[in-house]
């Protein structure tokens, strides 16, 4: 097995141990881009000098004893372009932040550095993550490393599609209705979207504030749990994040005998693709042999989660987007007046996906709509979270396909947004919650990955990637995509 | 339809509060810093930011709430107002809509028909805007303009009054009354030409034979008037102009106007019709803001003597009416008399030296009590020469003056004028008998009847001794002489 097969865990034991070196390392994870980066376009900005003066800092300056105190010593690491960064330019996608350059650094980028990650580039994503398919955005699509015609999934489809064709073992996506979940599904890498408030949002680019979350997508249940063991912090610059003991370091594996797992059957029922149902019904199996106990259970208002979502994400993304005006930085198109210039500059900054949602939110929080709408969303919401109480109040866990359906192709779903919109009907539920999700892959078929999705109740997140874990334990290794790389 | 209308006035009063720092982020909340000096990415907008709630602002904001006998609300939360605009970084303010801070207040005014409170609906919590400075007139037709952030993010308290005052007079009022009471709590400067107090006074005129609702009334706001003055002015010129429309059968636009200092006039704005639709949401950046009853009261104990309390007191020291409202409008004063009081009891003496001649040589020099000249050690002792006798009111007058120029102390000066007044029985009577030993047909006079002459004999006196003699000392002295001519 050569360093690129090393999850995150392993390449940074090596570097603590001395065996190899934080230069190689990142060398190693550069090579990687190089070569597969070009047909894939996970990265929008890759810092290689500055992150080969890191490691280069790391090997130099550090005792070993140093480098032992840090549990990501050398590890590569990819960040979703919707989090901020001084060393290299943020745009979350957009045309509007072209060339934007923050002067900080978001909360989960200085807590990675300090645990001796190195970043090494930002990845690519749907605009300020409104998307499934990392197909919207404004520096070209990301690719999937199974198959270059289909989509990675979105919103951090760049993420997800560096670490699933192993250019680094490690990225950060946000997740406000899937984004982190479907990508890793459809890349078949393991991504988790944490309890909302168990990681700092100060410095992650707003989409919708109550249901952003920041979260680690990864080739293993411990390089998650050890990430967001040091990203699920308290950060006093995020009033929302919640003080409460950060999660065990590393996951033991759930004794399967003595877990109770719900299965809604409002997410097993049509429209699944048969061979994603399939392999899902196979892996539950594997669960049942293993003493697991699988009951069928209900949440009955799953069917409004959608439209729940596509009012309150857009209502509070048509707010958080406002600031884009083009008077203190990012794109300015001038015009007559003023007026003019804040036209001119969100017509030729925004994309077509973001106006349609800034549209959608201006409506819905219009005087005469607010009720009927954003209010009555919130209500629905409410009811959305009690059926996850009343649930957990019989089931230890929850387990679900992470989506319908399998990979699509590029442009596929470009012409109908419902229909894209519908590709988050499994993930959007824990957003509108606030519970924590895991994606985990679960196999392949027809050479394209599937993931499986565990839901937890509140802050259950260690029960939840200990279970994953079990699971990990009686699957095969998941598969990568060729191992030379798609090129080859 | 009558031609009769009562005038209804509604204030919204914004007071910036003094706090260390912003409202939602680190940054120093001073005024007048170098442009943008006082910022931060979270009070530019930058993307990314996230607001945190000061504690402090939060504090200051309810003391102010219970000072005005709000009730200052368990729980309350923030909401987005949206607009573009250069100077709001986030196009949105953070402020309270639905669930203010506070509620239901009153500040009591004195108008010439007897004491009445003003209603206060509500006081919510909010961010301020920044400045914009136009190279040229207006924003719509300047060259440039250029925006200075330093203001962005400071904490504002909203006062929103309830429509019920009926004259400038009472708005007046109120406003006074309501920074006297603030200026007493210490949470803010105050000061309206500076911005950290601002007035949108609301107007209509009510026909009186309407009975409608008061919100269904055509209304006219006038935003930002930079002094109390032009407060009452704008409000007399916008009354004047809206009878004017409505007696030659026009109707009333509902409107922002401006106010013209010059001309003294109001203008349009903009209309409401085209007003904007504030999209108003829960910030979801902030957890709701929930008070513990504990903590509530211990603001309340935190508060100060308040205005209404210090008239009580004053009145039962024996300060008459007048002065007492002359010492509860500026604390700097009242806190002066206090020390004086405290070391000369007499509260008469003490008010009248104060409120007179001590405030015309201070106002005369642009002084004000925070910077008094003369401490209140040094006039405590002048006043205490003029009751001990050692002083004419008409020589203390001469040494306060002396004492304001030159600094020295009151004994400082009697000595080098020389100006002790002599209370010596002996010596007075000696140039008495003297004097009307001198003056037989003057006595003459006197004793026939001619009280005047009296008045020429003491002036004698008065002129032997320099007008040192203490002169009602004088004066029983001579009726005692005089008696053995009789």
């Amino acid at each position: 097995m050569g360093m690129i097969d090393w999850d995150a865990v392993q390449t940074a034991e090596h570097v603590q141990r001395g065996e190899v070196s934080a230069v190689e390392c990142i060398e190693e994870a550069l090579l990687r881009i190089e070569s597969t980066n070009p047909t894939v376009n996970a990265f929008l900005h890759v810092d290689g000098e500055g992150a080969l003066a890191k490691a280069r800092f790391m090997d130099h300056n550090l005792t070993r004893e140093a480098k032992a105190n840090l549990p990501l010593a050398g590890v590569a690491v990819a960040i979703k372009d919707n989090m901020v960064t001084t060393d290299m330019p943020t745009t979350a996608g957009s045309k509007i932040l072209e060339g934007f350059r923050s002067p900080y650094n978001a909360t989960v980028v200085e807590l990675l550095e300090r645990a001796g990650a190195i970043v090494v580039g930002k990845t690519n994503m749907d605009e300020f993550a409104m998307g499934s398919s990392t197909e919207h955005s404004a520096y070209g699509v990301t690719r999937n490393p199974w198959d270059p015609n289909r989509v990675p999934g979105g919103s951090s489809g760049g993420s997800a599609a560096a670490v699933a064709a192993r250019m680094v073992p490690l990225a950060l996506g946000s997740d406000t209705g899937g984004s982190i979940r479907l990508p890793a599904s459809y890349c078949g890498v393991f991504g988790i979207k944490p309890t909302y408030g168990r990681v700092s949002r100060y410095g992650l680019i707003a989409y919708a504030s109550s249901l952003d979350q920041i979260g680690p997508l990864a080739r293993s249940v411990r390089d998650l749990a050890r990430t967001l063991h040091l990203i699920g912090r308290h950060d006093e610059k995020d009033a929302t994040s919640l003080d409460v003991d950060t999660i065990p370091e590393s996951p033991i594996p759930t004794a399967l005998q003595s877990l109770r797992i719900g299965l809604p059957e409002e997410y097993f029922g049509e429209g699944i693709d048969i061979r994603v149902r399939t392999l899902i019904e196979k892996t539950l199996d594997q669960l049942r042999e293993s003493g697991a106990d699988l009951v069928p259970i209900s949440l009955p208002h799953t069917r409004y989660a959608i439209a729940t979502y596509y009012l309150i994400a857009p209502a509070e993304a048509s707010s958080n987007l406002s600031r884009y005006d083009g008077v203190r930085y990012g794109l300015r198109v001038a015009g007559d007046d003023l007026i003019h210039m804040y036209q001119k500059t969100r017509q030729e900054g925004f994309g077509s996906e973001v106006k349609r949602r800034i549209l959608l939110g201006t409506h819905a929080l219009s005087a005469g709509y607010y009720d009927a709408y954003y209010l009555k969303a919130q209500k629905v919401r409410t009811l959305i979270r009690q059926d996850f109480d009343n649930a957990f109040a019989q089931v230890d866990l929850i387990v679900t396909p992470t989506v319908a359906d399998l990979p699509f192709k590029l442009g596929e779903r470009d012409l109908d947004p419902l229909q894209m919109y519908l590709t988050d009907i499994f993930t959007v539920t824990t957003n509108l919650a606030g519970i924590p999700g895991l994606s985990q892959p679960v196999g392949l078929v027809d050479g394209l990955p599937v993931g499986l999705q565990w839901m937890g109740p509140p802050l259950s997140e260690d029960r939840v990637l200990s279970a994953a874990s079990a699971l990990e334990a009686i699957l095969p290794p998941p598969e990568w995509p060729l191992s030379g790389g798609i090129q080859e | 339809m009558t031609n009769q209308y009562e005038v209804v006035i509604g204030l919204e009063v914004h007071v910036e509060l003094k706090t260390q720092t912003k409202l939602f982020c680190g940054c120093a909340n001073a005024f007048g810093q170098d442009p943008n000096s006082q910022t931060c990415p979270v009070c530019l907008g930058l993307p990314g930011v996230l607001p945190v709630l000061n504690g402090e602002a939060v504090a200051l904001a309810a003391r102010a709430a219970l000072a005005l006998h709000c009730t200052v609300n368990s729980y309350s939360k923030f909401d987005r107002k949206q607009y573009f605009y250069p100077d709001l970084p986030k196009a949105y303010q953070i402020s309270q809509y639905d669930q203010p801070l506070a509620e239901n207040g009153h500040v009591t005014i004195q108008p010439s028909d007897g004491k009445r409170d003003i209603g206060i609906e509500r006081i919510h919590m909010e961010e301020d805007a920044g400045k914009l400075n136009h190279l040229g007139q207006r924003l719509e037709d300047a060259e440039g303009s250029l925006v200075d952030l330093n203001r962005a993010g400071v904490p504002l308290i909203e006062i929103v009054s309830r429509p019920e005052m009926h004259s400038p007079e009472e708005a007046r009022q109120y406003l006074v009354e309501l920074r006297t009471i603030l200026s007493y709590l210490d949470i803010s400067d105050l000061r309206m030409e500076e911005g950290s107090m601002r007035c949108d006074a609301n107007i209509s005129l009510r026909p009186l034979d309407y009975t409608g609702s008061l919100a269904d009334l055509p209304r006219v706001e006038i935003k930002n008037v930079n002094s109390f003055r032009n407060v009452q002015r704008s409000i007399e010129f916008e009354i004047s102009r809206q009878r004017q429309l409505l007696q030659t059968g026009q109707r009333i636009v509902k409107e922002t106007r401006g106010f013209d200092d010059a001309s003294g006039s109001t203008y349009s704005q903009r209309s409401k019709e085209e007003a904007n639709d504030y999209r108003y949401f829960p910030e979801p950046d902030l957890p709701p803001l929930v008070l513990s009853e504990t903590w509530l009261q211990n603001q309340r104990e935190a508060l100060p003597q308040l205005p209404d309390e210090l008239r009580q007191h004053l009145a039962q020291r024996g300060v008459a009416e007048r002065d007492v409202e002359v010492l509860v409008q500026d604390l700097n004063l009242y806190h002066y008399w206090s020390q004086v009081v405290e070391l000369v009891p007499d509260v008469r003496l003490v008010t009248n030296w104060l409120l007179s001649d001590y405030s015309r040589l201070m106002n005369a020099k642009g002084l004000n009590f925070a910077t008094p000249q003369v401490s209140a050690d040094g006039l405590a002792s002048l006043l205490t020469l003029i009751t001990s006798g050692t002083l004419s009111g008409k020589m203390a007058k001469e040494v306060l003056e002396a004492m304001f120029e030159t600094g020295e102390t009151a004994e400082a000066v009697v000595k080098r004028l020389g100006l002790s007044q002599i209370t010596d029985r002996n010596a007075i009577k000696e140039i008495v008998s003297a004097v009307v030993a001198a003056n037989p047909a003057v006595v003459q006079d006197f004793l026939s009847g001619k009280e005047k002459a009296l008045t020429f004999l003491v002036g004698q006196v008065m002129k032997q001794t320099k007008g040192q003699a203490k002169p009602d000392l004088v004066n029983a002295l001579l009726r005692e002489v005089l008696a053995a001519y009789a």
